[in-house]
Parts: structure tokens; C-alpha cells; sequence
């Protein structure tokens, strides 16, 4: 249809049109991708599907409802709801904060009677959608300015000030990354970034007395796990254990040493990939990193077709959050990166993330479905 | 759209790309080191998740039996009915101990101690409740399982020795390893293991022991065993089976009665030795678990030495029972023949000193038979200055004397068989005439063991032939004949007339308790030896009687003897410490022993014979 896919006719666009241009294959992926996730909780509860896989199933569905509803929505609206969405995100993180004070040590989530919920979790998403809509109101001249970085780095440390607090170094840094790859793709100057690079070295030094002993200590465990082979180090060495002698072809479903003995810690969260590499081998490992190239390669793609400022930011914002889940995650197994907690997109049990990473294909879908939709620099339906 | 748009399009396409970029620089090294780990070093991580998953597990073999000549068992591993209580299968560990309560008895102390274990070991590791269950208990529990959620029936071995004091000092006993007894063997470091720890256990530990096997098994990171994975039975110990007759040991013990008392039985031919006791003795099965301190300063603390065996640790003058290797170097040296007789008068002068025969009106003139038939002093004071220390020294070691026959039982003592090299090496002084003296009755320096004087006996009455003690019972060895020892036949002929001549002549001093009414003679030698020495005082106000003194003051008690006189087959010693006389006390009880002997063995034949008719 010629006419309906001109700029302005995106009003006219019906529920069944929209749901038709909805890119079923790339929905099918992500299927596919949740149910090699319940295939291997499956696998971990002792080939089962209480206490994990039930519960994964549930949470998915609904997850991707919630998708498949927000690719619906006008981008539009989300653009109007950014700023409003960011105030509320950033209120809950006050909040846990607040009750982590009253109460004892780290406090990360809020418990909303059917689901605990993470703050951290919404402010990764809130965070990407305010950065998109500030650098979308922007011109081209004034993305070059240095004052009007400062709004945007606001915007960016205060939940990261608050997450930290909790403490919680992997969602942390996944919010500086999110936010630093939207100013980067918004345009800032390039040099900006290299001149932050540089003074990045003394800050971490200066961050490095921040850390918490149990940080300092992942870290360097990091550095040397075979140091201390019964404490912390364990982790990494039971987790490069499972992954290596899982071999090409893995052992087996449900035959994996390492993981059905329980010499994987967290096996079900953030340990989940080693299962996979020890039960079903490279292949399997390989397999699930395509899956996720398809997510990803479709999403940079649909970002570059996009119309609107906001749109490219939002899917980049959320393409980029998805791709340092899944690389964070790995290469932490893999012993690349020190052990933070971050969970397998789509694949570690839990629901927060599983939420967020639904939540931001919701997006991704909703501005792919309206990337012909035009967003004047004033405001959404200006 | 306008125009800036346009350029920010163009700005976004840029820096996606490059964003693109590093996503897939990130993504190619994930690959990479999946690809190092999974293929490049996957063999070295299989080996290290096959080291986490498996675990050997030792499996203890069945300790091997000893039993006696004729197969009856001394020490046997017997199955002991146990209960354990595995913490986590319970739904309350006290509530589950209170109701096997109804069943065994559970102290506030012993409940107190599975509690305290459970807290203390992984929830799923089985702790032992009660063990040495009779069947009835243990299997009312059994038929209760339903309602004792948590606790194991459980069937191990433990040591058992039938015969208890029986065979104590022989068998020995078992006990847990100690630290220093580790020596890298896993084995050893199973923590309900036992190993000898004396006796026979001790000395045949290593055959008994067996060999362990392997259960490979899968663990799961807290040790919890999954399954099996294969599997290598242990191979039990080898049986030992001892040359011992328990019956005859038996009847030795009863005959002994409340004495305490070493007693050799032996095959004069064969070396075999059919019983060997001490007594009072103590019961090996208190130590299979740790004796209790109560039992072991009873043990240490008794005077008459329950824990010494006085068959082979114990040492001892041999007395008068040491005239027939006196004698016989005298004939050999060619000093003295059959008709040659000395006087006694009761005292012999030796420079200042005179010393005296037991027989206060002396002796008169008699030969070398009768002195040896009554025991006379005086004659062999003077017949072993004739003979000198170093003929009666080299006799006495083809006899047996002063050295070790290492038979396997533990801690066999060397006796002392002294001459001038002797003296200097451990008194400091040259060899004196008096010294000679007392040697010639058999007191001084000279000391046995009543083992010794069993094979000197067997010697003596066997053809001279160096005959050796054996407790391992061996069928081929048993026909083996040993090297003569070099003696004239005539000599030892002499010799044993002599020990006959004890027994069944009207003057030998055990004539009293010789055989009567048997178709068969024995012979032997009577010995008592003093504990204390005699001062002139005491021999003038007239020697105090054996019956007046204080128990460890009596004279100890000592003889050899053997049967039949004719074709000897086989030989004793007796020695009962503080008994008194070695006519009185000693030689009864060898007469008995002898005759049960030698009664069985007529027994047998008899029953041969009638089987042959039938």
C-alpha cells in the first residue's frame, strides 16, 4: 500500500495492519530463544519442569503479551510517556533506597504482592527512552554543544548513584553503558568520548576505593581465579570446567556433569549458559549466540530505517542493552569478565529481566511497525 | 523532514555502523574463547569434571580367620547388627530417637552425642546409634522401620574371638590404626578399619588383612553419592590356621586353675605346638573397640601380670631343669660316665662360701642318673666345676637356650645364656667359679623361657634332634625331620633315664605324682627356683616353708617332662610362678596334661581300629 506508507498516512494504520506488518519471524526467534530457556531449566531441575520451567513459561507469556501490546502503540506515545515514565522509574529507585536504609543491607526490588518488582530494571528502559526523546527535541547544531551534554549526563548518573547504592555493579554498568551508546549514537562529538576515555584512568582508580570488599574481591578474583580455587575463584573455574568438557557435541541432555551434580553455582540465573555448553557442546552454545545475532542484526536494521530520531535511539538503546545482557553474561562464564550479575537474555530464570528484555523488543517492534511515522523536534503529537 | 534531520539520519547511520561494528569485534572473541575452551582444552576440563564427579570409594575386605589345628575358629569376623540414623530422612531426629527408644536404650549421654554428630556432618552422612544388637532387637526394629523415619539397619563385622582368655596371648587382638601405624595406605585411613595389634593379628596382620577393593562412585559437589559406576570386590584375608588344639588348651587352662602360669605342650618330632597358655589371661573381644580405662587399670594393676605372656615374654631361672644340659656336657666332655659317682653331704666348699643341696641329710654317693632322678645339689655344683662355663654355655645353645626361635608370637624373649663374654659385656666382671656353681643347678645367671624349656626338653628326648617350636600350622612341613645337634645316643640315653627315673623311680622327686595304672610311662625334671635369696639367718632359725610366705615371695614352680617314655612324642614345660615346688605344684599338673595327651591318643587309635573292623 503506496499511500499508507507515505509520511502522515501512519494514522490510518489498523490494529490488523499493524499487526501484519508485526515481523512474525523475529517474534518466532525470540520463541525460540525462550524455549531453549525452558528446555534447559528443564534440564537443571533434574528433568523437570517444578521448580523453573513452569514459572519461566508463565512469566514469557505474559512478557510477551506485554510485547507484542507496546508494539502496537504509536511510538508516539511512548515518546510523550518518556520523560513522565523516567520520573517514575527514578521515584522507585528512591524508594528502595530509602527502605534499604531502614531495613538490613541491600534492598533491590519492591515487592508488589504478584511480583517482585526491580526499579533497576524499569530505569533501564526509562533511561534509554528520556535519552532518545532529549536528543530527539535537539538540533543538529545543538547535539554538537557541550552545555547541552549536561541534562543528558544528569539524567544518566542519578539512577546510576541509585543502583550503585543498592549495590549493584552489573546493573550499574549496564546503565553507563546504555546511556554512553545513545550520546554516541545521538552524534556527540566523537572526540568527547576520547577525552573521557582518557580521564576514565584516574577515575577508576578513584572508583576502584568505592568498591565494596565483595566487588574488590570479584575483581580480582577475576584477575586470578585459580588463587583461591575453594572461595571465590570456585565459580569461575566450576563454570570453565562445564563449559570445556562439554566438548563439540556437549554430553547430553540432562547429562552434564558439572550441572546435574550442582558443581555450577546460580546454574538456573546467571550460570545457565555453562549448562548449555555442557549439555549440548558448541553447537548448542553457537546455536543460541546466532539466535541472538538474528535479534540483534534485525533490530540495528530496522534502527537505521527508522524516520525519527527518537525511534532509532529507542531501538539502538534497547538493541545495545540486549547485546551487553547476552555479552556480559557470557563472557563472564567464559571467565572474559568478572562474575557480576547479569543475567542470559530471554534464557536465565527470572521475571524483572525477562520483563525488560520483552519489554524493549516491544519497543524495538513499535518503532519498526511506525518508523514511517513523523515526530516534529517540539513533541511527539506536536 | 527537515533538513537537520536528514543529517542526523546520516550521523546515526555512521555511528550505528561503527556501534554494529564493535558488537560483532565483542561477539567474534565470545566465539574465540568458546572455541578455546570447548575444542582447544577440552580434554584437559574433561579431566577435571571426571575428577569432580567420581570418587573412589575403598572397599574393606574380610578379615581372614585363625583357627586351630583341627579348624575350629579363634578368631572369626562376626556379623554385628547396628543401627544408624541418617539426620536428613528424619522428620525430627529427636522424635525419631525417642521412639527407638522403645526398643534399645538410649542414654541422656549417647542421645547427646547423636545430636551433637548430626549438627556437626553433612545431614545425609549415616551416624551410628546402637551396635551389637541381638537378631530379636534387631529385628523388631527392622519390622518398625515405618515408623522410625530416618534410621538405617545397618550389617558390619567385628572381631570375635570365641575362645576368649583361651587364646588371648596367642591370638592376640585388633584394634583401631594408630597415627603412626598411617603409612599410605588408604586402607589403613577407612575410619571403622581395625588392624592386629598383637599376637598372631599382629604378626600375620598383612596376610589376614586381604586385600581392598574399589567402588567407583558418582558424587555430587557435597559428596552425596548418585550411583555407582563400577565396581572391584576386596578379596578376603587368608585363613591362619594355628597348630594349637583348642581342647587341649582348654583342659590346660581348667587344670591350671588360679595359678599363674606359663605352659608349653609341643610334638617332640615336629616342632608343633599343640598348646601354649598363660594364665591368668584376659579376654581379646573387651579391646575390639577400645578397652575402657576401668578394665585396663584392672589389667595393669594385677600382680599376677594377666597382659604378660608368660610362655615366651616371661624369663625365668630354670632351676633343676637345667641339670640334664649339665650333665650331658659332662659326658660329652668325657668328664664323668653312667658309673662315676660323687658324695653329697649335703654342703659344698667353694673357697669361703659353701653351698648347700636342697637335701639337708645329703645325698650319700650317687651317679649322674640318680643325682638328676633327685635333684642333688651338691653333685652338680661340683660336676659343672669339672665341666667348666663354656661347655655348659655351647650345650646349652644347642639346646635352644639364649636365643629366639621367632615362632610368630609376640614379643618372645632371648633368655640368657651367660658365659665370661656374657659377664664382662653385662656385669662388668670376669667369669667367676661361683657363677659356675649356680649355673650347674640351673640358678645364677641363666634364665629361659618356658618355651625354651620345651624344645630342650623335645631335643633331649627326641634322638637329638634340633627340633623348632611352630605355631602356623603346615601339613607338608609336618613330616620334615631336623638336623641331629651332634650328641652320642648313649649320652642322651643316660640323660633321659635320668628324667625317667623322676617320675618312676621310688627316689625321684616326683615319684608321688607319677602315672599310675596307665599302659604307658612319662618322665620329666623338676624345678623350683627361689624368688628370694636365703640368708644365713634365716637357714639357721630354719628355712620359713613356701605355705608361710607371701605369694610373690614363693619359690617359683618349674618342669619339663614329656611322654611316653618309650618313643617320646611329646614334650611340656610347666612353670607356675610362686607355686612353691616343682614336684608338688609343677609336675601334677604335667602328669595331667600328659596323660590327656596320651590317653587321646589311644582313643584315636582305638577308634581307627574299630572303624577298620567295621
Amino acid at each position: 500500500m503506496p499511500i499508507a506508507s507515505r509520511a502522515g498516512d501512519h494514522k490510518q494504520k489498523s490494529v490488523r495492519q499493524k499487526l501484519y506488518d508485526l515481523n512474525w519471524f523475529i517474534v518466532f526467534i525470540i520463541i525460540c530463544i525462550a524455549c531453549i530457556g525452558f528446555a534447559m531449566l528443564y534440564s537443571v531441575a533434574g528433568g523437570s519442569v517444578d521448580p523453573w520451567a513452569k514459572n519461566q513459561f508463565a512469566r514469557f507469556l505474559i512478557g510477551l503479551t506485554a510485547m507484542v501490546i507496546i508494539a502496537l502503540i504509536d511510538v508516539r506515545v511512548w515518546m510523550f510517556l518518556a520523560y513522565p515514565f523516567y520520573i517514575f522509574a527514578l521515584s522507585m529507585l528512591v524508594i528502595v533506597d530509602v527502605m534499604g536504609v531502614m531495613g538490613k543491607g541491600s534492598q533491590r526490588w519492591l515487592d508488589l504482592g504478584f511480583m517482585n518488582l526491580q526499579p533497576s530494571e524499569l530505569m533501564k528502559i526509562a533511561l534509554v527512552m528520556a535519552l532518545a526523546r532529549y536528543f530527539h527535541c535537539l538540533s543538529d547544531d545543538d547535539t554538537l554543544k557541550i552545555k547541552n551534554l549536561i541534562k543528558p549526563i544528569i539524567l544518566i548518573i542519578l539512577p546510576v548513584v541509585l543502583v550503585y547504592r543498592q549495590p549493584d555493579l552489573g546493573t550499574t554498568l549496564l546503565i553507563v553503558m546504555g546511556g554512553i551508546t545513545i550520546l554516541f549514537a545521538a552524534g556527540v562529538r566523537l572526540w568527547l568520548f576520547v577525552a573521557s576515555a582518557v580521564a576514565l584512568i584516574p577515575a577508576t582508580i578513584g572508583f576502584w576505593q568505592f568498591l565494596k570488599p565483595y566487588q574488590k574481591q570479584r575483581v580480582l578474583t577475576f584477575l586470578d581465579p585459580e588463587k583461591d580455587p575453594l572461595g571465590t575463584g570456585y565459580h569461575i573455574i566450576q563454570s570453565k570446567i562445564a563449559l570445556g568438557s562439554g566438548g563439540i557435541y556437549g554430553k547430553g541432555f540432562i547429562q552434564g556433569t558439572q550441572s546435574q551434580l550442582n558443581f555450577l553455582p546460580e546454574k538456573h540465573t546467571d550460570f545457565i549458559f555453562t549448562v548449555i555448553a555442557e549439555e549440548l557442546g558448541l553447537i548448542g552454545g553457537l546455536s543460541l549466540l546466532l539466535l541472538y545475532f538474528i535479534l540483534l542484526g534485525y533490530a540495528m536494521i530496522v534502527s537505521v530505517s527508522v524516520k525519527s530520531q527518537f525511534g532509532r535511539l529507542l531501538v539502538l538503546g534497547m538493541v545495545t542493552t540486549f547485546f551487553f545482557y547476552m555479552f556480559i553474561n557470557i563472557a563472564m562464564v567464559m571467565g572474559l569478565v568478572p562474575v557480576v550479575g547479569v543475567p542470559l537474555p530471554l534464557v536465565s530464570y527470572g521475571g524483572s529481566a525477562m520483563l525488560t528484555l520483552l519489554v524493549g523488543f516491544g519497543f524495538i517492534f513499535s518503532a519498526a511497525i511506525h518508523k514511517e511515522t513523523y515526530i516534529p523536534r517540539g513533541g511527539s503529537f506536536a | 523532514m527537515q533538513p537537520s534531520d536528514k543529517n542526523k539520519l546520516k550521523v546515526y547511520t555512521r555511528r550505528a555502523t561503527l556501534l554494529s561494528g564493535g558488537m560483532m569485534l565483542l561477539s567474534a572473541a565470545l566465539i574465540g574463547r568458546m572455541y578455546y575452551l570447548q575444542v582447544t582444552n577440552r580434554s584437559q576440563y574433561e579431566l577435571l569434571a571426571e575428577n569432580n564427579r567420581i570418587s573412589m570409594r575403598l572397599l574393606a575386605p574380610k578379615r581372614g580367620e585363625i583357627i586351630d589345628r583341627y579348624g575350629r575358629p579363634l578368631a572369626t569376623s562376626i556379623t554385628d547388627y547396628r543401627v544408624n540414623v541418617i539426620p536428613e530422612e528424619t522428620e525430627s531426629l529427636q522424635k525419631t530417637l525417642n521412639t527407638l527408644s522403645q526398643y534399645i536404650p538410649i542414654s541422656p549421654r549417647e542421645n547427646n552425642r547423636i545430636v551433637k554428630a548430626a549438627k556437626r556432618q553433612r545431614s545425609f552422612l549415616p551416624i551410628n546409634v546402637a551396635h551389637n544388637l541381638d537378631w530379636k532387637t534387631f529385628s523388631k526394629i527392622n519390622v518398625n522401620m515405618p515408623e522410625l523415619p530416618g534410621i538405617q539397619p545397618d550389617i558390619g563385622t567385628t572381631r570375635h574371638y570365641p575362645q576368649k582368655e583361651l587364646t588371648a596371648h596367642i591370638v592376640g587382638y585388633v584394634g583401631s590404626v594408630s597415627k603412626e601405624e598411617l603409612n599410605g595406605d588408604p586402607l589403613l585411613e577407612l575410619p571403622e578399619f581395625k588392624i592386629g595389634k598383637n599376637g598372631i593379628e599382629k604378626v600375620f596382620d598383612e596376610k589376614l588383612r586381604g586385600s581392598a577393593g574399589n567402588s567407583k562412585v558418582e558424587v555430587n559437589v557435597l559428596g552425596r553419592v548418585i550411583r555407582e559406576l563400577s565396581r572391584q570386590d576386596s578379596i578376603s584375608g587368608d585363613t591362619s590356621r594355628l597348630t594349637i588344639d583348642i581342647d587341649l588348651q582348654k583342659f590346660v587352662a581348667n587344670r591350671v586353675r588360679d595359678e599363674s602360669a606359663g605352659i608349653v605342650v609341643m610334638d617332640v618330632h615336629t616342632g608343633e605346638i599343640l598348646s601354649i597358655a598363660s594364665t591368668p589371661s584376659f579376654d581379646p573381644n573387651d579391646f575390639n573397640n577400645g578397652i575402657s580405662q576401668k578394665k585396663w587399670d584392672i589389667l595393669r594393676g594385677d600382680i599376677r601380670k594377666p597382659l604378660l605372656n608368660k610362655a615366651v615374654s616371661g624369663q625365668y631361672s630354670p632351676g633343676s631343669t637345667f641339670k640334664m644340659i649339665v650333665a650331658l656336657a659332662a659326658l660329652e666332655a668325657g668328664v664323668i660316665t653312667a658309673d662315676d659317682e660323687k658324695n653329697c653331704n649335703s654342703e659344698f666348699k667353694i673357697g669361703k662360701r659353701i653351698a648347700h643341696c636342697w637335701n639337708k641329710n645329703g645325698h650319700g654317693n650317687i651317679n649322674v642318673v640318680q643325682a638328676l632322678a633327685q635333684s642333688c645339689d651338691v653333685f652338680f655344683y661340683d660336676l659343672a666345676l669339672d665341666v667348666g662355663i663354656d661347655k655348659i654355655h655351647s650345650m646349652a645353645a644347642k639346646f635352644g637356650m639364649g636365643s629366639r626361635f621367632n615362632v610368630g608370637i609376640m614379643s618372645e624373649a632371648r633368655g640368657i645364656n651367660p658365659n665370661n663374654d656374657w659377664k664382662i659385656g653385662n656385669q662388668g666382671s670376669r667369669w667367676q667359679g661361683g657363677d659356675t656353681i649356680n649355673v650347674g643347678i640351673g640358678q645364677g645367671f641363666v634364665s629361659t623361657t618356658a618355651l625354651q624349656l620345651a624344645v630342650m626338653c623335645s631335643r633331649l628326648v627326641n634322638g637329638g634332634r634340633a627340633v623348632k617350636p611352630k605355631i602356623f600350622f603346615n601339613d607338608e612341613e609336618s613330616t620334615k625331620i631336623f638336623e641331629d645337634i651332634g650328641i652320642s645316643p648313649e649320652n642322651l640315653r643316660i640323660v633321659v633315664q635320668g628324667m625317667d627315673d623322676v617320675y618312676n623311680n621310688p627316689r625321684g622327686t616326683a615319684f608321688p605324682y607319677r602315672s599310675i595304672g596307665k599302659d604307658y610311662k612319662i618322665g620329666g625334671k623338676t624345678g623350683t627356683t627361689q624368688v628370694t635369696g636365703i640368708s644365713m639367718a634365716e637357714r639357721k632359725a630354719g628355712v620359713i616353708k613356701n605355705d608361710e610366705k607371701e605369694w610373690i615371695e614363693r619359690d617359683h614352680a618349674i618342669f619339663v617332662g614329656f611322654g611316653p617314655v618309650v618313643a617320646p612324642k611329646y614334650a611340656i614345660s610347666v612353670l607356675v610362678e610362686h607355686g612353691g615346688g616343682g614336684s608338688t605344684t609343677a609336675s601334677p599338673i604335667a602328669r595331667d596334661i600328659l596323660e590327656y595327651m596320651l590317653d587321646q591318643e589311644i582313643n584315636k587309635k582305638n577308634k581307627v581300629g574299630l572303624g577298620n573292623l567295621v
